[in-house]
């Protein structure tokens, strides 16, 4: 049901599930029966409690992990191994600590074959469209987590990879830095608008940034329990869109059924 | 503590303990100053002994000699280790099939090789350089062993997403991985070189330090064994300072103490 008309769609998720050995034997269910399909340029985000899956699914979409049941397809191609079309945004630092800002990006280009003078003008280049053009020979642990984050988006776009996975790209950040960041992103999106998947746990960032928002219960066997359009017009400013009305009735109608679908899964828990 | 006061006070412990040692061997505090001098001998004796050492140029041979197995048993050494530490992390039955003899060997004492490798290697520079490869060799071994083993999962999938191969990957992430942790034990390694190599002449050679402690100590030249210690911490001192050097300059991207980073 997931698959779009033509098997277009840049990412499906047919079905997955994906379940952890534990220590003993034991195994946790963490996703199941997860359908979700994101086109080409759309921007999808993805909210729910912590621990529910979100990071696992990205995982599972990166190809870094294996789902145990159901289908992850690329542009309609089952997937089998990595990923090689979509650029990964991960929660965690995941800079090389032992190379500049301006080194981490530039290799990102060494797979592809780029010579490494021109590496380095490119990387430069992002790194100057992300803010960072004084910060080019500073090594991660002299970056605070903002810049640390601005290095990893830049190491991922300056790809330019067809799919986008970014897992709370504005975690550690405080609000007025999430909005700056988050205009940075819609700008640099809307330039050649890649198929986004964005992993939050702020709603309201959420709304801000995407064009579809997908909610997930909690977890053991966690699944998706709403699918929301934001009909709000683009371009938008990540700040100013939520003075909206409109961004208060969709904001309203996810967070009344999220809350009733949270306390459904709670109480089928109970019983089950 | 300023660092003027910090060096004060390190120069002041120093003085201290050389005037206890002046005193108990110049004054008959415990029993006659001849029998106290035949075992301590004197901070000055020792001192114009050291003097008289650099002066006639003798020593600077045997600290070549000494030097020059330092090194070699450290460049041969880290070699070995970094080399099959690789390896080993990278080829996990290797490492499973390997492990008991690897444990086995590294808890050897290395003193008991030492005869060994004078028989197989004869008394020059290379028993002494042997002796000092077993000991860095496991070392360093170990660290680069844990270093590659333990790169951050996180990093190692993001390269792995940029889309590096197995030559990219080893380059840039397992590589300067295993060196961190190399340079971690630099001074460990180090140290335990020039260990190799002064034991190594001191149970058998005709050159070095060690062989000049020994030969002191063959006919009860306590003056002479205090004067080869000295020479020897000094030595010491100053091939740390320029491993310190080294570690600082290549490990500029390691966040210092604190978090605050090194200049
Ligand atoms: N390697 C693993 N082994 C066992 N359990 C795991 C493993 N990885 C994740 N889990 C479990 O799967 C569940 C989902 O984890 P995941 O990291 O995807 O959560 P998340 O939704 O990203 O949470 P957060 O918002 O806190 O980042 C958690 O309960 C976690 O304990
Ligand atoms: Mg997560």
């Amino acid at each position: 049901m997931a698959d779009e008309p033509g098997g277009s769609a840049a990412v499906t998720l047919a079905g997955v599930a994906i379940a952890f050995p534990l220590a003993g034997g034991a195994i946790y269910q963490a996703v199941q029966g997860i359908d979700l399909a994101v086109r080409p340029g759309e921007f999808v985000a993805i909210v729910g409690p912590t621990g529910c899956g979100k990071s696992t699914l990205l995982n599972a979409t990166a190809g870094l992990l294996q789902p145990s049941a159901g289908r992850v397809s690329i542009f309609g191609a089952p997937l089998s191994g990595l990923n090689g079309r979509s650029g990964y945004l991960f929660q965690a630092d995941a800079l090389m600590p032992w190379k500049t800002a301006l080194d981490n990006v530039a290799v990102a280009l060494e797979p592809q074959g780029v010579r490494r003078g021109e590496a380095l003008e490119r990387a430069t280049q992002w790194l100057t469209r992300v803010g960072l053009k004084t910060f080019l020979g500073s090594y991660p642990h002299m970056l605070s987590g903002g810049q640390r984050k601005r290095v990893a988006l830049a190491q991922v776009l300056i790809r330019n990879p067809e799919i986008l996975l970014m897992d709370e790209p504005f975690g550690p950040l405080d609000a007025q830095t999430r909005q700056i960041m988050g205009n940075l992103l819609l700008n640099l999106w809307a330039q050649d608008r890649k198929a986004v998947l964005f992993v939050t746990h702020d709603l309201e960032e959420a709304i801000a940034l995407s064009d579809r928002v997908v909610v997930m219960s909690a977890g053991p066997a966690a699944t998706i329990i709403g699918d929301f359009r934001v009909g709000l017009d683009r371009p938008r400013d990540a700040a100013e869109i939520r003075l909206d009305p409109e961004f208060h009735r969709i904001h309203k109608e996810i967070w009344s059924s999220l809350r009733a679908e949270v306390q459904k899964a709670y109480a089928f828990g109970e019983a089950g | 503590m300023t660092r003027f006061k910090l060096l004060l006070a390190q120069i002041g412990v120093g003085l201290v303990l050389l005037a206890l040692w002046h005193l108990v061997t110049n004054y008959p505090i415990f029993g006659t100053v001849k029998n106290a001098q035949f075992f301590f001998s004197t901070p000055g004796d020792v001192m114009l002994r050291v003097v008289r050492e650099f002066a006639s140029g003798e020593i600077w041979r045997h600290l070549w000699i000494t030097l020059q197995e330092t090194v070699l048993a450290f460049v041969f050494g880290a070699g070995g280790g970094i080399l099959m530490g690789f390896l080993f992390a990278r080829r996990e039955l290797l490492a499973a099939v390997f492990d008991p003899y690897i444990k086995a060997a590294n808890a050897l004492p290395r003193v008991v090789l030492a005869p060994i490798f004078a028989l197989w290697f004869g008394l020059g520079i290379w028993s002494k350089v042997a002796l000092g490869f077993t000991l860095v060799f496991f070392i360093v071994f170990f660290n680069v062993y844990q270093g590659v083993r333990e790169v951050s999962p996180t990093v190692l999938a993001n390269a792995r997403m940029l889309g590096m191969n197995e030559r990219q990957l080893l380059r840039h992430v397992y590589w300067p991985a295993a060196l961190t942790w190399m340079f971690s034990s630099l001074h460990t390694s180090v140290g335990f070189a020039l260990v190799g190599a002064v034991v190594g002449e001191y149970l058998g050679s005709s050159a070095g330090l060690g062989y000049k402690i020994q030969e002191a100590e063959s006919v009860f030249d306590v003056t002479g064994v205090f004067a080869g210690m000295v020479i020897l911490a000094v030595f010491v001192l100053v091939i740390d300072s320029i491993v310190t050097v080294i570690e600082n300059r290549l490990l500029v991207w390691r966040p210092g103490p604190g978090g605050v980073g090194k200049s």
